[in-house]
This record gives structure tokens, sequence and C-alpha cells, in this order.
């Protein structure tokens, strides 16, 4: 696989325009066909490439912080009557099927991004499909709050997939359409069905849009329905942004290193060992103060570059199997951040930054890979940077029996409000809620012990962690854990982590991340989508696909 | 009551005893007559024309001549006639039995490629709607009357298969062919070039030299469909396609012709003086010629293209006279494309051949367009002028495929956009020359008389003078 870097800056873009006008942004996507970020396709008609998607992202993560007033978002197309054709098919038949997982997964989080900040931020998100929309064309604008079509006789939407590819939409369209729009089902059978899709009218028939107008009325349509989106948005009509500064980050075959968090990579033990710091200097507390830090403000600026750390990991270092979650660092310091985040969870800002934090959690939980928390000596799992051992598989706490008579720093575990509400996985329920199974009883008791220092046996007691092994054990313990996961099946233990992880009510996301997306991750490893004879790799050549017919 | 089908609409595909056709084209037909009504050429439509009908596809019915009002133009459907065992000449299906009825698989491709041959009939009859306003002559008048209601009986052909064979669909876009107009912002046709309108005689003669022929490759290309209807149908189309495309290339070579008469009469090639003495000038001509020559292969698609890969593989477009080809599969075979290099050259790319059978076509059409330019430089040569009418490279002008949006001059050299700017004027059509075509379309309706830029033509209708009324105004 090729290198990936996901820096982008706003005056770089290659592939979208953006307009901003008041409390309304126009994304237009207007795809250089000549610039995919790998070579060997063009991306013609509107099709995207991972690199497109990272521009989108990027864009999207501008909006939240450094253009507050903006209220609604127009996504729509520069091309002429062509609003997006999805995936780029040249570039999926020719991907290995670990680059596809990626780029399906890191634009279904884009996707869910978009919902994510419409629900928590209120930055609401409309779909102008101004020409024919295909695949995952459609899925954009499925993700969006609302979706306003072009009535023009010859433009359609479509999800072709499964008639054209042999394979299934991939970034949550079938969930969608019936989830989330309500199409009744035996229509969505029809409309999954038809590589041609359907024209305007019927699409608003079925409830695949929600308005429709012909070319002259088309641009008013789009204005009032934004601004009437805007209209329900409390985002602030008046606030200064802040400026996302370019992440500084040194890299090399075996680390990746940021201000607050580093990743050291064994290799050979195909593990990787990600350490997050608490913030080692005084953090604002007033709500000025905070925002004049900007993206220097330690849960923001870790929170970046802890999901770009995922993301190279995800990306450019594919063979590592186990993330082991470490923290360094004041526990005081992490809870006087969590106080101040609790304290002005109602300002814009603080509020883009628990989102932040909330999608940067979410994005480690489906990053495939096993996850060790690692409670050591210096260690901080408190409050906000709890949540990163509550999402562990498994947590390793050092037990310190003689720590006073010794003088030892024995680790604990503190909670904070912050774990009781706004970091919610996509299942929707809070780490705590879905380790417990939402127990009110333990719930109640957890919150008592709010600020409280849990060392290993009360946090054990408390089923916070999983193993407490002593100083004498610790070693071996370790390295035996990781030893024996790192001999495991790969692929078993993505299945039986994703099936563990998620306990609890089911959600749009948990649909799309887990039974979507295996049925995707299945049928593109099945002959009949990639193998000689495949629908996938056929497509473009003109050669019908000849399937093996048994259904498994 | 029982209605004679054979009258009212001559078919050779049993309509009589076709119960859902004959309830499909009564709902459909009219909404045609209306739609000819109100999109049809504009204020003849009680005039008699002396046109040609098809009233069967054998040699004698094929052009039956008489005066028929428009409206009452018997608009029939033939299908060429079927042979016996016919078989698939190309793709994956090579050699298998034709398909008599859409096959499952392939019937939303199938519906597409119908539609869109389909939009571009009436698409043309609109965009030529106000020319008979102007016309340099009865015959000329009545030759565009014969394009409009073969253009609204290729309409009928395409409807016929999409009521046939393709069922509520097809009935349901068989009404939208009606309800997308030319040019209208909120329904345009599908393809670009027809939205925009023809308004003025040269432009006609271009469009029915250059932008027909495209139909006709199209209709070349589908007549080798695996589907058998869809064959034979287009197989028909072709007889009649073929006048359009005689009255493009009369069309341009009278222009020329008269254009030299005048050369030689003010003994002189200015072009002003020309102009003045009220005839096109020829390197008018060539910048109209590069318009629609350019214009029209866009019409061809994607150079390289995975829809033209899917039909061919699939068997259901071929390429025009597929039968010369050896070989019929195309599998392994690959194609040299020229393409810009990104640096300002040119760079070859090769492609499989099923997926640049775009490009196969075009280049057949391309040969087929040297014919008529070929013509027109003898006479202009025969005349003793130093001029030569030329096709502009297939890098020029263009809006789709590999060449889309870079500058390239007429001889296929890629320039800069300044160069472009500093030049399309040469090369194109100015404002100002639009202007001074405009200027002398002035309707000539005298039996026989012709406007001053145009030379009459050789010969009249079948076998009749050339001064005979072949548009009675009514």
């Amino acid at each position: 696989m090729s290198f990936v870097s996901f820096d982008r800056d706003s005056d770089q873009y290659r592939h979208w325009k953006v307009a901003i006008d008041g409390p309304l942004a126009t994304l237009s996507m207007d795809v250089d066909e000549d610039s995919g970020l790998v070579d060997g396709y063009q991306l013609k008609l509107n099709s995207y490439d991972l690199g497109v998607d990272i521009e989108l992202h990027d864009i999207v993560q501008r909006l939240r912080f450094e253009h507050p007033t903006v209220k609604a978002v127009v996504l729509t197309s520069a091309k002429e009557r062509m609003f997006c054709a999805g995936a780029n098919i040249y570039m999926l038949s020719t991907s290995s099927h670990a680059w596809k997982v990626n780029f399906c997964k890191f634009t279904n989080e884009t996707r869910n991004g978009l919902e994510d900040s419409s629900a928590h931020s209120g930055l609401r998100f409309l779909a102008a499909i101004n020409g024919t929309c295909a695949g995952g064309g459609y899925e954009i604008a499925l993700a969006c709050d609302e979706i306003v079509m072009i009535d023009d006789r010859s433009s359609t939407v479509s999800l072709p997939e499964v008639p054209l590819l042999g394979v299934l939409p991939g970034t949550g369209g079938l969930t969608r359409v019936v989830d989330k729009r309500g199409v009744r089902r035996d229509l969505a059978d029809l409309f999954c069905t038809n590589a041609d899709g359907v024209k305007a009218e019927r699409a608003k028939e079925w409830g695949l849009v929600d308005a429709i107008a012909p070319p002259s009325r088309f641009e008013e349509t789009v204005q009032i329905h934004a601004q009437g989106l805007a209209d329900r948005s409390d985002r602030p009509d008046h606030a200064q942004g802040v400026t996302l500064t370019p992440l500084k980050r040194r890299m090399d075959e075996a680390s990746i290193a940021y201000e607050h968090v580093a990743v050291a990579i064994d290799r050979s033990g195909r593990t990787a060992t990600v350490t997050v710091e608490a913030p080692d200097s005084e953090q604002p507390s007033h709500i000025d103060a905070i925002r004049q830090a900007g993206a220097e403000w330690w849960p923001l600026a870790m929170a970046r570059q802890l999901d770009d750390a995922l993301l190279h990991l995800r990306h450019n270092f594919a063979d590592v199997g186990t993330i082991v979650l470490k923290t360094r660092g004041e526990i005081d310091a992490v809870m006087a951040v969590d106080a101040a985040l609790e304290t002005h969870q109602a300002d814009w800002f603080v509020r883009e930054v628990i989102g932040m934090l909330r999608r940067t959690f979410a994005r480690l939980e489906v990053t495939s890979r096993s996850l060790y928390a690692i409670i050591d000596e210096g260690s901080c799992f408190a409050g906000t940077l709890a949540e990163l051992e509550f999402a562990a598989d498994r947590s390793y706490m050092l037990d310190l029996p003689d720590a006073e008579e010794e003088g030892q720093d024995a680790p604990m575990i503190v909670l904070s409000p912050m774990n009781f509400g706004p970091y919610l996985m996509v299942n929707h329920l809070t780490r705590l809620q879905t380790r417990f199974g939402k127990d009110p009883v333990v719930m109640e008791g957890l919150r008592e012990r709010i600020g409280e220092r849990l060392d290993a046996q009360a946090a054990l007691a408390a089923g916070l962690i999983t193993v407490a092994p002593d100083d004498l054990d610790w070693d071996d313990e370790i390295r035996l854990a990781l030893e024996e996961r790192a001999g495991l099946s790969p692929d078993a233990l993505t299945g039986m982590e994703a099936s563990l992880r998620f306990a609890g009510t089911e959600t749009m996301e948990t649909k799309i991340f887990g039974r979507l997306s295996a049925w995707q991750n299945w049928v593109f490893n099945r002959p009949n989508a990639v193998g000689e004879q495949g629908a996938l790799r056929l497509f473009g050549s003109g050669s019908k696909a000849h399937f093996d017919w048994e259904r498994v | 009551m029982s209605l004679n089908y054979r009258d009212r609409i001559p078919n050779n595909v049993d309509l009589g005893t076709n119960r859902s056709l004959q309830r499909a084209l009564e709902h459909w037909q009219p909404k045609f007559l209306t739609w000819w009504q109100d999109l049809g050429p504009e204020g003849f439509q009680a005039a008699d024309v002396y046109l040609r009908t098809a009233t069967s596809v054998d040699a004698k019915g094929w052009a039956t001549y008489g005066k028929v009002k428009m409206p009452d133009y018997r608009w029939g459907i033939f299908l060429a006639e079927q042979t016996a065992d016919r078989r698939i000449g190309f793709g994956d299906f090579y050699g298998k039995p034709a398909w008599d009825q859409v096959p499952g698989d392939f019937r939303s491709t199938l519906r597409r490629l119908i539609v869109t041959q389909g939009d571009t009939e009436p698409a043309s009859v609109e965009q030529q709607r106000l020319l008979g306003q102007i016309c340099p002559s009865l015959y000329d008048l009545r030759n565009l009357f014969q394009v409009n209601v073969e253009e609204g009986r290729h309409l009928w052909a395409m409807v016929y298969l999409l009521h046939a064979y393709f069922g509520r669909d097809g009935r349901e876009e068989a009404e939208e062919l009606l309800a997308r107009h030319s040019g209208d912002a909120d329904k345009p046709r599908i393809l670009g070039t027809f939205n925009e309108p023809i308004s003025d005689w040269l432009s006609f003669y271009m469009f029915t030299y250059f932008t027909d022929r495209d139909g006709k490759f199209q209709l070349k290309s589908l007549a080798e469909s695996g589907f058998d209807p869809l064959a034979r149908t287009c197989q028909f189309m072709l007889t009649e396609e073929a006048h359009h495309m005689f009255v493009g290339e009369t069309g341009i070579g009278r222009v020329i012709r008269r254009t030299l008469e005048v050369m030689d009469e003010i003994n002189s090639d200015d072009p002003e003086a020309l102009r003045k003495a009220g005839a096109i000038d020829l390197p008018t001509v060539q910048k109209y010629l590069n318009f629609w020559f350019s214009s029209s292969l866009d019409l061809f698609g994607s150079d390289v293209s995975s829809n033209a890969a899917t039909v061919f593989a699939n068997g259901l477009k071929g390429r025009p006279d597929e039968g010369r080809y050896e070989d019929h599969v195309c599998v392994e075979d690959v194609f040299d494309l020229d393409k810009p290099d990104g640096k300002g050259g040119v760079e070859t790319e090769t492609v499989p051949l099923r997926n640049a059978m775009n490009e196969v076509t075009r280049n057949a059409y391309v040969k087929d367009c040297m014919i008529g330019v070929k013509r027109w430089n003898r006479s202009i040569a025969k005349a003793g002028k130093p001029f030569e009418l030329t096709l502009p490279s297939t890098r020029f002008r263009r809006q789709i495929g590999s060449w889309a949006g870079f500058s390239v001059m007429p001889d296929g050299t890629p320039i800069d956009e300044e160069a472009w700017n500093a030049r399309v004027n040469e090369w194109l059509p100015t404002e100002a020359d639009q202007q001074f075509v405009h200027s002398l379309m002035r309707q000539v309706t005298a039996p026989g008389k012709m406007a001053s830029w145009i030379a009459p033509p050789d010969r009249g209708i079948n076998n009749l003078p050339v001064d005979y009324e072949y548009v009675h105004l009514g």
C-alpha cells in the first residue's frame, strides 16, 4: 500500500470548492480527474477516491472549528448535470482488500461525522443533487439532513452496486434508505436492484429525496431548504473561529511523535504503543482563555493528534495487530481540563472539541485492532483519558500492594462527569453504560465515585479494569498477554472484537459498521465480486460476470 | 369500433392483432400529435407538402410520394425483414441466436440505449422548427419537412420498441420523450448539442451533414444489435437517414457553388466583397464546418468508455459494418489512443479495444465525413480557386474525452489558452459571422426561385422539376 497523508490545507483543495456566505456554506464537488491519490485510474464524472474524501473531511473539520457561524452546509456539484458517480470503480477493482476496507471505513466515518455534527453541534447538511447521482454519490446525500433533487427529466439517483458491480453500497446506503429515510422495503428492493435508478418524481414519491425542483427553480429551492436548516441550528450568530493549525508530526519507520501523543511501533511484535500525555502546562479554565488557546488547547490538540495517529496506523501500518494504550502525566491536570469541558460544554467551541473527542474515540473503536490499556506507574487514566481504557478490549492495571510502605506512586483511575454523557459510542451509549449493560444500580454507584482515586484493587472490584497483576508478575503478564494476542488469527480477532465492543442498542452506525460492513467485506472477498470472472473485477471491460450460483 | 391500423399507422409489426401495443400507441399518439402541433415546424401545419411516406419496407412501398398536410402524415412502424436464424455478430455471445425478446439482464441498458437514441429524434425537429420561416426555396423547405417528418417517424420507431418490449417503464419513457424539449432549461434533451437551436440554414446543412451522420453511425452500430427488433428497426431507419445527409451534402455544395459563381461575377475572393454581393465566403463556411464537426464528434462519447465496452461485450451495440471486421469478440486486442501528456504534448495510451469502441466508431465517422469534403473541394478546384476545406483534427474543441477542455489548433497542435483566445476567431464563427449569415436568411417561396446565397439543386425531387411547387402554402 502506498503511504497516505491526511494533512490538507484550505487553500490547496483539488477536488472541492468552498464558498461561505453568512450562515450558509456551499461545498461544490469538482473532482480533478487526473489527481487521483494513486496512479492507475482517472476520477471521471465526479467519482471519488480516498484523496477526495480526505479533503471533504478536512473541509468539514474546518467548518466545525474555523467557521462557527456557518449553520447549514449545501453539498452540491460544480459539474454540469453530474452530481457524483460515487466511489471510483477502477480504484476499487485495482485496490487490495485492505485498501478497500480502509477506504470504506474512512468514508463511512466522514458520512457519520456529518450526522454527528448535525445531532450534537447544530451544523446541518443539505444535499443539492443537481445532476445524476449514483452509488456513493447518493450515499453522501443520504448522510445529509435533507435532500433536494433537480427535476430535469433526465437526472437520476441510484444505488447500482448490486446490479452493476455485484457488491453492496459501501457507505451506509442500504441502511439509511430504510432506517433513516423510511423508504418502504419493497420499494427499496426495486431501487437497489435497478442500475439506472429513478428520476426525480419517483425519487420524491418513494421518499428517496425530500424535495424536487426544475432547473429554473432549483437554486431557489435549495436556498429555501438551506435557510430552513440554518434557522433550526443553534450555532452562534457571531463568533470568532479557531484556526486548525497544521499538525506537527515527526515520523519514521518505528515511531510517530506529536506534542501530546507518541506512537512506538514494535514491528516484530506487530504492536504499537500509543502514549497520550496529560497537559504539562497550566490549561485555561475561563472560556475566553480557552478560545484564545484554540487549537493549542490540550483536549483539542490531543484529539487531533490521536486521530491522525490512528489514521496513520490504519493506512500505513497495516500489520500492527495490537494497539497498547498508555497515558502519562498528572491526573489532576486531566481532571482540571475535564472540569473546564463540563463547565463550558454549551459554548460552541467547547462543544466542537467534545465532538472531536467523541469521534476520535469512536474511530479508535472501529480501527480493527486489538486494544489493550496498560495502566502503569505515571499513568493518568482519568476522566476523558479514562475513555481510552474503557474503549480497550482488555485493561491491565499495575497493583502495588505495598505502595505506601515502599513510597511507590501506585497508578490510579479517576472518573469524571465526562465519562457519563458526552462521549457516546456508535451505539449511542456511553462506554460505561455499554460495559455494564446499562445497569442503573451500577451506574449510580459509579457516579457517586466521581473524583475518587481508584487503585488497582478498587478498580478491579468496581469492574473498571480486567486484570491487576502485582509488580512481581507485571512484566511477564504483559509480555505473555501481548504475545498470545499476536498469535491469534487477525480476521477472527477483528470479528470477535467488533462483536463484543458494541453491546447494547443497535443504531444506524452499528448497523453500518457491524452488519453492512461485515456483509460488504464478505462480498469483497468472494469470487463473485473479485474473482477472475467476478462482477467488480470485470466492470469496465464489458464482459459479463460469471457467478457461482450457490446461495451461501 | 375497430380501427384499420394498416391505414392509420402503416406498419409491418402486426399492429392490428397486438392488443397491448394498440392500447399503448393509442394512448401515446394524441400526445405525439399535440407535440407535433406545438413544437413541430412553426407556421406550416396547414400547408400541403410533397412528402415521401414509407408504407412498407419493400422497394415499392418505402418511398410513396404525394402531397400531404404534415399533421396528417402517416407515421408508420417498420422493421427490416427478419433474417431467418440470425446470429449475434459480436461480443461474448458471438454466434448465439439473436434475441427476439429483451434479455432480462440487459433490460435497463437496452432501454437506456433506445431512450438516448429516441431523444435525439424529436429534439432535432424542435431545434429546426423556425427554419421554415427563412427558407431559401420551396425545394429546401420541402426537404426540411421531409427530414422533420422522418425524425418524427424515427421517434415512432423507438417508441414502438419501448412500448412493445419494456412494459410500464417503456411507456413512461415514451412519454418522457415528448416531455423533454430542446433548449428547455427545466426539461432539456439528454444530449447537450440537441439543446442548441438551429437558427440559420448554413447550420441546418452542417447539422444534417455532420450531426445526422453521427446518427447514421449510431444506427449502424445498433443495427448490429443482438436484440433483433432493435437491429431491424435501425436497419430500416438507415434508408431514411441517407436522405438527411444528402440534404446536408448538397446543401453545403450549393452554398459553395453559389459563392464560386459570385467570385467570378465580381472577380474577387475578398470576403467582404463577397458578403456584400450576398454570398457566404469560404472561410466562413470553414468556420461553420469546424464548429459542427467538432460538436458532432462529442456525440460518440468518451474515447475510453466502460459503457462502450459493456454494450459491445453484451452484444447490444456493435461496430458499424461489424461484418467487415475479422475478430468479432475483441477480448485480447488493444487500441492506441492519442491523449494529452500533461506537458503540452501528445502521448499514446494503449487501452483494451473493447473500451475504445467509441473511438473506433468515431474514426469510421471521420472517414465518412471526408467524402463530402473531397467533393466540395473538387468543385472549388474545378472553378480554379485556391481554397481547400479541411476537417479539423479530432482533438479540436472537444468537450468530451481525453482532449476535453484542452486548447488545440484545428491541425491538432496543442497550444496554450492565451494563444487559443488570440486565434479562436479565425477558427470558429464569430458573433459578426453569425450576424452576417442571419442577415442573409430571408424567406423565398416562389417556385424555382433561390435565395442569393445558394445555387439551385441539380435536379428536383422524384424526377419533378426544380420549379415544382413542393410546398403549397395554403
